[in-house]
């Protein structure tokens, strides 16, 4: 079956007593066991429930894994693969990272005991430099967010693989539409659903699909131990958006290409980071490896003083944190999303104050355009006015 | 009777009937609405940069959570609470304050998760665990060390309703510079307050009583500082495991009635156990509220009542499994603290993985049985058993 077949039907013809066509929201935590020593297959919600099953059988056919795990946010499921590791052990990471993520193994998995190096996952020898006898796993996004680096995935994972080592891949961006990681040789994928998997700016969750008997099981035992779990509501409403994730990833690659072509073009953007145009770096590597592009792509504007207004003016477009939903959201990741990143790292991989970071959404692109232009437009004569005046 | 009266008009907070109710957020500031408005948002607009909204993205903070997270701190007498995805995720977030190399001091009769927490992804990061009898300070005093950091109490124990003087441990534990941290379920900040006996972090699975009505699966924790509260927040959006927000509006609505549930449930909870001790088949029955209950002093000191859960012994492995094949009424089912009747069965169910030497040696004899009184007519239970026991 086509992804696209597989997508609409989520959930669809598995509720078998009443054909139900959406699947049931079972809010129940527990559940009566018919005899004593028999179950249904389930006891406790943290555990299983129904319709959090029927969420996580989907991700791990749509990522093509042996078993799919709900979270209650992106971080949550991030966190809970950290938690295979033990104290001393040491990851490879990519440089240009999700802030959260970099948090989260700085402050807590650091403390304890657990190390993280962060390098350009696209160079082997870097990769190799840096791996140590207590090197575990590579964890690789791609692209990155925001400055849309690739990595090549079957390359590193048949790195990985033959130095024994993990490879986690971060999924967010393109979700198993456009890339499934697994098929390139990742041993578990991992996703912030809030973003286009769930796709309104409605929901936060977390997807980890695993391959293996050996891995599944031991994250099945961590998503049950330390219970960062997906509540059912949440579930539900997470595959009612992956429904039409098809629909919208096709529509919003659209829209971010033609946007970022007019950026490309424009004389107050200096540079546009955008796998889908011929000029990054990486085109090919991204065509080779995944059918499309993102809906997110950033940009730096030719000065930052140009940032504050532009923020202001924006009028279709919101400015707010997150991305990959069916509205279009700017974001400044400097002092937003990556301002857990010291400066030093912040300004190797790029993120300085004159990038911004934009989620394109499902609007009409031509609106788009012309919400930006007017932007960019009454930013260009503040900027002019304030220099002026001063 | 007259007697619990007496004691609860010294102990209680006058308002807490009326708390329950008007906890700050009963009403939407914006519409007047009655109930607080699920706000099933992952993001925020900013409308202006240099003026960031209070929330910006809900991982970090979310309306309707905020509402919970408020409640549950103002029920418990603590500086702020947190909302997480179960109960296993705000005990996870409470012992992920603690760093590799650190010793912790825990009740040995502890919820099996947050053993099984303690015992294996903890005891990976480095942060070792001493079991102790925390109803003997002696021994709690035996097993501290110089990298002794923190102290984690259940009271009442679980399933056989042990009982630990709370002030006595919290007191010796800040003597010695210790974090205490209690799991309330069973009791709830209707029957006790631990922060007013000088606990530092206060953890519910609020899927049990505070929820009451087993359909969300959710955790809590309210810190008694703000400075702890400062901690707590950064793991908690570091971990990302909080909790949704159809789920918390879910548990606002279910704590609303906490009170009326609770006076119910114990009252019957009571009057079962008496009847159980009185009964010819039954060999022992564990309830706080019992005249030969070894902790029923130290219960009625600390805490307002003796709490739902009764506990038995009806002999035998085959009685216990007769018994549960006749009941009528409760739940067979793990889980507990809802307005159904649960009987569960530890040997089996809760307790199935530890040793049956260990579980003889801490009563959890094949015949034990643990009942969570509903709100059903007590007689109605008490005819069931009986017609079961027969
Ligand atoms: C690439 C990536 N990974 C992980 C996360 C974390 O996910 P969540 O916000 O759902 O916790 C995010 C977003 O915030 C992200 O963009
Ligand atoms: C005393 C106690 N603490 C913690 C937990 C764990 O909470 P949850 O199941 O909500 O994760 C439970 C219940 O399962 C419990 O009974």
């Amino acid at each position: 079956m086509r992804i696209e077949s597989r997508l609409a039907q989520i959930g669809s013809v598995s509720e078998p007593v009443t054909g139900a066509v959406s699947y049931p929201i079972y809010n129940a935590t527990a559940f009566r066991h018919p005899r004593l020593g028999q179950s249904t297959g389930f006891d406790y919600s943290r555990t299983k429930n129904p319709t959090r099953a029927v969420l996580e059988e989907a991700i791990a056919e749509l990522e093509a894994g042996d078993a799919g795990f709900a979270f209650s946010t992106g971080m949550a499921a991030l966190q809970t693969i950290f938690s295979l590791f033990r104290s001393g052990d040491h990851l490879i990471v990519s440089l240009d990272l999700y802030g959260g993520t970099y948090r989260l193994l700085e402050r807590i998995m650091g403390k304890f005991g657990v190390t993280a190096s962060y390098v350009d996952t696209n160079d082997l020898e870097a990769l190799e430099r840096c791996r140590t006898e207590s090197t575990r796993a590579v964890l690789i996004e791609t692209p990155t967010n925001p400055l849309m680096m690739v990595t090549d995935l079957a390359a590193v994972s048949a790195w990985a693989r033959s130095r024994g080592l993990l490879t986690i891949v971060d999924n967010t961006l393109l979700t198993p539409f456009f890339q499934r990681p697994l098929e390139l040789g990742a041993d578990i994928v991992v996703h912030s659903a809030t973003k286009y998997l769930g796709g309104h700016n409605d929901v936060l969750a977390g997807l980890v699909v695993t391959k293996g008997k050996e891995l599944s099981e031991e994250m099945a035992f961590l998503h049950n131990s330390i219970g960062s779990v997906l509540g059912p509501n949440d579930s539900w409403l997470l595959m009612r958006g992956m429904k039409t994730l098809a629909l919208r990833m096709e529509r919003h690659q659209e829209n971010a290409t033609r946007i970022a072509q007019y950026l490309e073009g424009h004389p107050l953007v200096a540079e546009v980071f955008y796998p889908g145009l011929e000029s990054h770096p990486a085109y090919s590597i991204q065509r080779k490896q995944a059918s499309g592009n993102t809906g997110i792509f950033s940009f730096k504007v030719t000065d930052a003083r140009l940032v504050e207004p532009i923020l202001r003016h924006i009028r279709l477009i919101a400015f707010a944190e997150s991305l990959g939903g069916v509205e279009s959201l700017m974001t400044y990741p400097a002092v937003q999303t990556h301002a857990d990143i010291p400066e030093a790292i912040r300004r190797q991989v790029g993120v300085d104050d004159r990038l911004l970071r934009f989620s394109v959404g499902i609007e009409h692109a031509d609106d788009l355009i012309a919400d930006l232009e007017q932007a960019l437009v009454a930013a260009e004569e503040e900027t002019k006015g304030a220099g002026s005046r001063g | 009777m007259a007697e619990d009266r007496q004691r609860s008009d010294n102990e209680r907070t006058p308002d807490f009937a009326t708390r329950l109710i008007h906890f700050g957020s009963e009403i939407d500031r914006t519409t007047g609405a009655a109930s607080f408005p699920i706000y099933q948002t992952s993001t925020f607009h900013h409308f202006d940069l240099e003026h960031p909204p209070v929330h910006d993205y809900t991982r970090s903070g979310n309306p309707t959570r905020q509402a919970l997270e408020d409640y549950i701190a103002t029920l418990e007498g603590g500086a702020r609470g947190f909302a997480f995805a179960s109960g296993m995720a705000a005990i996870s977030a409470a012992c992920f304050l603690l760093s590799a190399g650190d010793h912790l001091i825990c009740t040995e009769d502890v919820y099996g998760g947050t053993y099984r927490l303690l015992t294996t992804i903890l005891s990976r990061m480095n942060i070792e665990t001493t079991f102790v009898d925390m109803t003997d300070l002696e021994q709690v005093k035996a097993a501290l060390r110089p990298n002794t950091k923190a102290v984690f109490l259940e009271t009442p124990s679980n399933p056989t309703l042990k009982i630990t003087d709370i002030r006595a441990v919290a007191g010796w534990a800040k003597e010695n510079g210790l974090l205490t941290m209690l799991d309330n379920t069973f009791m709830t900040p209707y029957h006790q307050r631990p922060i007013e006996l000088g606990i530092d972090i206060v953890l519910h699975s609020a899927t049990k009583f505070l929820g009451g009505h087993s359909d969300v699966l959710a955790g809590l924790a309210v810190a008694a500082t703000d400075e702890l509260g400062v901690r707590l927040k950064q793991i908690q959006n570091g971990l990302g495991n909080v909790l949704g927000v159809q789920d918390s509006w879910l548990l606002i609505r279910g704590m609303k009635t906490l009170q009326a549930r609770m006076e119910a449930h114990e009252r019957s909870a009571r009057t079962l156990a008496s009847w159980l001790a009185a009964h010819p088949e039954i060999a022992r029955v564990y309830y706080p509220g019992l005249s030969d209950h070894p902790g029923r002093e130290i219960q009625e000191a600390q805490s307002r009542g003796y709490g739902a859960v009764v506990s038995f012994d009806v002999g035998s492995g085959e009685r216990a499994r007769r018994l549960l094949g006749r009941v009528k009424l409760p739940l067979v089912a793990v889980s507990l603290g809802a307005v159904e009747s649960i009987l569960s069965y530890p040997a089996m169910m809760s307790h199935a993985a530890m040793p049956p030497e260990v579980r003889a040696e801490r009563g959890i004899t094949d015949g034990l049985l643990r009942y969570s009184v509903g709100l059903e007519a007590v007689d109605d239970l008490i005819a069931d058993l009986e017609q079961a026991l027969r």
